[in-house]
């Protein structure tokens, strides 16, 4: 059964449509949350409709076509959607009339970066900001949400009408950012893919299948960022990142879901397919950036592993001096940990530790157990068992996870 | 999911080569596809002629070059697409049929759509 039209193929046309109808609209009535309500308008029509009609030959253009006629019939309503059109009006210069509403011409890019720049506002949370980009970006409904975040739609559908009313007080659908802030709110575009992407990635909690969903969520909106921006580097970097860690979901657990570490995972089941895409993706961040930006950098580290075809032929010495990069760009204490680690493989567990006792001291590692279990490791290669194993114990007190606890004390109690 | 969309055609049809129009619309298609994440991968193929099939029959494998003209249907071109349901990749191969029922008057053809196994 595929012909005649099906509830689940106008809700097909929706997720194809929804974000650019969405986007198209904010540009025209500037407010994300009548943006929306007229979006839903459209898809009520259409589900009355094309059941009877069948699905119109430019789908997207007749949902816009909908989405308009009722904003034109707000706009003749509505003390306060006169405001904003006179404000529209004023901010153009000249009286819009309804044949300029209406025939506003499209300009998808700039819409769709314009609508992630909104749903990644600054007076967002960063969980408001992750809900509004799944809903309105990547099109999902509130349920779909609410499976992700293992939560329940009225707490999603609370969040989204609470975000909604925060980016109408700060105004935030009217401003168009500057340079300068364009590219602080792309920064925060990425953080907020790749925050999805982790929540996904990094599961723990929940029924394990249902996560994989915001990975693949995460990808789509990396995919259509790279169409949007498509000159800004760490676009392309973080595309490469997410696109190389894929490469590894199937590998990174064992059949009874115990975690496998990178360096003894089965490099057979790392996905070609994903890995070729990470790596084009990495190509083209280094070829149009001059400096490669922290994303670009851990692809750049994903990139090494991938490369070696087993866990000794990794190069080290260039993971190092990534880390070291990276290090120097994030300012971030725990990278430094991470290039002790490489450091140790690269030129022996000395170079690791010397690393090491310069951070001891700092307070953001404080409670950091990988510190320590890093210690131990280096410690334990240098034959230095007893200090390794006191290293170890420490590490096992610190951390919350309870597989990694026994796994820690279980390298405590091997070492002698 | 990803599904592969695989275009096809008989080549033996009279009509010509596709029309400027087609591969401007063909283009639009896929600029769509990169800005709502749907297109993972593409390409056009050549005519038959400048291909080969390879084959493994009662233990023989022979190779015969194109153009393959007892086949009914051929492939054209292909795209891998990442969608949410069976149905969104339907409803992408409608529109592919769409645009050539615009713009390549007289073309027939069909575009099967195939569930990629994902490990």
């Amino acid at each position: 059964m595929t012909d005649g039209t099906t509830q689940e193929a106008i809700e097909a046309v929706w997720r194809l449509e929804s974000t650019r109808l969405i986007a198209g609209l904010v540009r025209i009535v500037r407010d994300v949350g009548l943006a929306e309500d007229l979006a839903q308008d459209a898809l009520v029509a259409a589900l009355q409709q094309w059941p009877t009609s069948g699905v119109p030959d430019n789908p997207g253009a007749w949902l816009m076509t909908i989405a308009k006629r009722r904003a034109v019939d707000q706009f003749r309503r509505s003390d306060r959607r006169d405001q904003i059109y006179a404000a529209m009006a004023r901010e153009q210069g000249s009286e819009m009339s309804e044949e300029d509403f209406l025939g506003a011409v499209d300009h998808v890019e700039d819409d769709v970066l314009r609508l992630m720049f909104v749903c990644c506002h600054p007076a967002l949370t960063s969980e408001a900001q992750c809900t509004l980009t799944l809903k309105l970006v990547g099109g999902l409904t509130t349920r779909e949400i609410a499976r992700a975040y293992l939560t329940t739609e009225a707490t999603v559908a609370q969040r989204v009408v609470r975000a909604k009313r925060t980016l109408a007080d700060a105004g935030a659908a009217l401003e168009e950012p500057s340079e300068a802030e364009r590219a602080e709110r792309l920064t925060a575009v990425l953080g907020v893919i790749y925050l999805l992407y982790n929540e996904g990635y990094s599961a723990t909690a929940g029924s394990e299948w249902l996560r994989p969903a915001l990975c693949d969520e995460a990808l789509r909106l990396g995919r259509i960022l790279t169409a949007l921006a498509p000159r800004d580097p760490e676009v392309h970097g973080l595309s490469a990142l997410m696109e190389l860690q894929s490469s590894r979901i199937a590998a990174r657990t064992a059949a009874d879901g115990s975690p496998i570490l990178l360096l003894d995972q089965d490099r057979s089941r790392w996905d070609p397919v994903h890995i070729a895409r990470g790596l084009s993706a990495l190509d083209r961040a280094m070829t149009s950036a001059i400096d490669l930006g922290p994303y670009a950098l851990q692809a750049a580290i994903a990139a090494c592993h991938v490369r070696a075809e087993t866990a000794e032929a990794t190069d080290w010495v260039r993971i190092a001096e990534l880390y070291e990069q990276l290090a120097r760009l994030t300012g971030s204490p725990v990278v430094e940990v991470n290039r002790a680690v490489a450091l140790g493989m690269a030129y022996g567990p000395e170079a690791g530790l010397e690393l090491l006792d310069q951070l001891a001291g700092l307070p953001a590692l404080q409670g950091y157990h990988l510190l320590p279990s890093v210690r131990g490791d280096l410690l334990a290669k240098l034959g230095r068992h007893d200090e390794a194993k006191a290293e170890f114990a420490r590490a096992a007190n610190m951390t919350q996870n309870e597989r990694e606890r026994s796994l820690l004390l279980d390298r405590a109690s091997e070492t002698s | 999911m990803r599904f592969m969309a695989l275009l096809k055609f008989d080549e033996s049809l009279p009509g010509g080569p596709p029309p400027p129009e087609l591969f401007q619309a063909m283009g639009e298609y896929a600029a769509e596809g990169a800005r709502n994440g749907t297109l993972v991968d593409q390409g056009g193929l050549l005519p038959s002629a400048a291909g080969a099939i390879v084959s493994l029959v009662d233990g023989t494998i022979k190779a015969v070059d194109g153009p393959f003209t007892e086949a009914k249907e051929l492939v054209g071109g292909y795209a891998v697409i990442e969608v949410r349901s069976k149905a969104e990749a339907v409803e992408l191969a409608k529109r592919l049929m769409q645009i050539h029922k615009d713009h390549w008057p007289g073309w027939q053809g069909s575009c099967e759509v195939r569930q990629l196994g994902e490990s």
